[in-house]
């Protein structure tokens, strides 16, 4: 009994002496929406840390922290105990992140699709998914036989908008016939609206799905009812292997890898990143070989064409729904048109909610 | 046999201290799970229920958290002790929310000190006129109560959804579904500066107190008690029972609409579609566990959000997964429901030839 105590009493010294060194090592934290689970946006930053791990630095992580006023208690807490660098992911955690990150200037913050940075000690991060969209659209416009493309969209904010655009564009240049039909589900993760909207699609006439949610489920439907589909932020294809034709990987780890060693070697500075398939924050994942070795060489083509720069998604002529001109012939779209991107190009149907 | 037979007589000490006892057997249980997940038993529980509030700002956080909940299950238990079962407190919670969050807007840049009393009225009345939606149902058509006050969480949701998506979202915000920051004049204000803890907590305090005054110091709170225990009883004695029920319903909903519009003039500072991490549905715990008794029910605030809290902090320091939270939310209503019932009941154990019905 004595013995006991006295080794209670000798681990709790032990632990108490390990909260005080807390500060002494590096460390990196992230903040996730969702749970890591084994597909999706939260899973993808959950891979993205463990190859910060694997870098040799150690990380922590807090899941499924509601946007609400909670975040910025997780943050804070992160920053309280000895974390030097903290991963923000989602949008909601925007003015939490900007807040906490005025309280703790030593520390670092990075937030992930956000626009403000107050201080300057806050980045911010994205990536350029609109690259992989075009890349979709190509396939989809190669590949429909009813014109008709699917696509499930969240919420309708610039980075959404730009998505349909861009694949839209790109189905056009391979095919000019198609129309493209959205259903806006003001959800990132719900199976059951997701897989009723891709019902509706389907029975509208769409044989290609795609969406900008986060579930499995409309790739699923997908599968039963014998449409082509594309997986979303991680590699779907093991969910419906008949039917995804790539999916767009969001592939955070070189970043974070990179800005971890950055602030753990103190040359870490500010900075808002954009970053697509040429810097690998967008990846995609194997091509399907039942659309034909033919138009995988030319997806693949245009894939390094537009890592390279030499093609770009919003090449002129854009036209929106009305048909005033919104890039002129052979121009491209800026940064800051696509950053702030809110009405259709010509061959979306219908209107963005407002 | 087996034979279950009420018992008799129950003592009120124990009845009271069995929330004592719910607990105690949750942390027992909960080492267990800890030390079965691979986690040192006491080293865990140390994160889950005592680094969370170890200093200042974590005893801020913990009366933040715990202020909705508190709010949320005083009016629930006005309900609960007569027999009315209102289910959709968060529904209640978000359209006050609502209704506060449009005068926010409305009031957006206005400087005056009647902005924010203006707020938190509406949001009082926003919550107590959806509440009433159940009630005059069940007063009128005989409905149930449960089913009506749940789908109408829904209901308030999607409207809150369709708000802060269209025509309440912040023309500088790129469309993404939020209104603007409200105006400093439509913030509770912050009791000390650098903490979170906000002067919504004086009106879950006042709440408190009120309630405690009607119940045991006035007829209604008789009338309510009487009702809860038998309603036949109630009918017999004359009581009115559809304005008492239209009543409590009102309590109800005005004070998880003070919850939501609590949260977003406090912590949030704007509309957005995540307001409450589900505090109307977590207060029906927190009701239950405090006893349905006011003081009960500060306390019982207190632990609930206690879990909360000690799920970041174990998760942040020892990676338990968060879920831990809300297991043992689970189980200290599990242990609280299954002491009752022993409290309330005895198990007879009868020999095979003893059974003679």
């Amino acid at each position: 009994m004595y013995k006991y105590f006295l080794r209670l009493l000798a681990s709790v010294l032990l632990l108490l002496g390990f909260s005080i060194n807390a500060h002494a090592e590096f460390k990196v934290g992230f903040v996730y929406v969702g749970p890591t689970g084994d597909h999706g946006w939260t899973y993808q930053h959950d891979e993205g840390r463990k190859a910060v791990e694997a870098a040799g630095i150690k990380t922590t992580y807090v899941e499924s922290v509601p946007e609400g006023a909670d975040a910025e208690r997780v943050i804070r807490q992160l920053a309280q105990s000895g974390h030097d660098l903290i991963f923000t992911t989602s949008f909601g955690y925007m003015d939490p992140t900007n807040k906490v990150a005025k309280d703790f200037p030593n520390v670092k913050f990075e937030h992930a699709t956000g626009y403000k940075r107050e201080h300057s000690n806050v980045s911010t991060y994205s990536a350029r998914f609109y690259e992989g969209r075009t890349l979709l659209g190509h396939m989809a416009g190669k590949m429909t036989k009813t014109n008709v493309i699917g696509y499930i969209a969240s919420f309708p904010i610039p980075e959404v908008i730009r998505g349909i655009n861009a694949m839209t564009l790109a189905a056009q240049k391979v095919n000019p016939n198609i129309k493209t039909k959205i259903v806006w589900v003001f959800t990132w993760y719900d199976p059951g609206k997701e897989s009723e909207a891709a019902q509706a699609l389907i029975d509208q006439g769409a044989d290609i799905i795609m969406q900008h949610t986060d579930s499995t489920a409309p790739v699923q439907v997908a599968e039963k009812a014998g449409v082509w589909s594309f997986g979303q932020a991680s590699d779907m294809q093991r969910f419906a292997p008949k039917s995804i034709l790539t999916s767009i990987i969001d592939d955070w780890a070189p970043y974070y890898v990179e800005r971890s060693i950055a602030a753990r070697d103190g040359t870490w500075k500010q900075q808002d990143t954009w970053h697509g398939l040429k810097e690998g924050m967008v990846a995609m994942a194997p091509y399907n070989s039942a659309m034909g070795s033919g138009l995988v060489k030319e997806v693949e083509k245009l894939q390094k064409d537009l890592a390279s720069g030499k093609a770009h998604s919003f090449t002129g002529p854009i036209y929106d729904q009305q048909g005033n001109l919104l890039v002129a012939e052979g121009k491209v779209a800026d940064d800051g048109m696509l950053a702030g991107m809110s009405v259709y190009v010509k061959g979306v149907e219908g209107d963005i909610p407002k | 046999m087996i034979k279950i037979e009420r018992r008799d007589e129950t003592s009120n000490l124990i009845y009271f201290l069995t929330p004592v006892l719910a607990i105690f057997l949750t942390l027992v249980t909960g080492a267990i799970i800890f030390y079965l997940l691979g986690f040192k038993p006491l080293e865990a529980l140390k994160f889950f229920f005592i680094t969370p509030i170890s200093d200042l700002y974590g005893l801020s956080e913990l009366l933040v958290k715990a202020t909705p909940l508190c709010l949320i299950a005083i009016g629930l238990s006005f309900c609960f002790k007569s027999n009315n079962w209102n289910i959709g407190a968060e529904g209640q919670l978000t359209f006050g929310g609502i209704v506060g969050g449009g005068v926010a807007l409305l009031f957006y840049n206005h400087e005056g000190f009647y902005v924010l009393p203006l707020i938190i009225l509406a949001g009082a009345i926003g919550g107590m006129i959806f509440a009433m939606i159940p009630a005059i149902l069940k007063i009128y058509f005989n409905t149930n109560e449960i089913l009506v006050s749940l789908m109408l969480v829904y209901v308030s949701k999607l409207l809150l959804d369709y708000l802060v998506v269209g025509p309440w979202s912040n023309p500088e915000g790129f469309n993404f579904p939020e209104t603007r920051q409200f105006s400093e004049s439509a913030r509770l204000p912050i009791l000390f500066e650098g903490l979170r803890i906000h002067a919504g907590i004086f009106i879950a305090l006042f709440s408190v107190f009120l309630a405690w005054v009607i119940l045991f110091k006035t007829y209604l709170g008789f009338q309510i008690k009487v009702s809860g225990l038998s309603l036949k009883t109630a009918k017999y004695a004359g009581f009115k029972g559809k304005t008492m029920i239209l009543l409590v319903f009102m309590v109800s909903g005005a004070c998880a609409g003070l919850a939501g519009v609590g949260e977003i003039t406090g912590p949030i500072g704007q509309l957005h579609r995540m307001i409450s991490p589900e505090y109307g549905f977590t207060a029906i715990i927190v009701a239950f566990l405090g006893r349905l008794n006011p003081i009960g029910i500060v306390f019982a605030s207190l632990i609930v959000a206690l879990t909360y809290l000690g799920a970041e902090t174990a998760q942040i320091f020892l990676q338990v997964p968060k879920y831990t939270g809300q297991v043992f939310q689970g189980m200290i209503l599990f242990f609280l429901l299954a002491s009752d019932f022993l409290l309330f009941f005895r198990i007879k154990f009868l020999g095979l030839k003893k059974y003679e019905y």
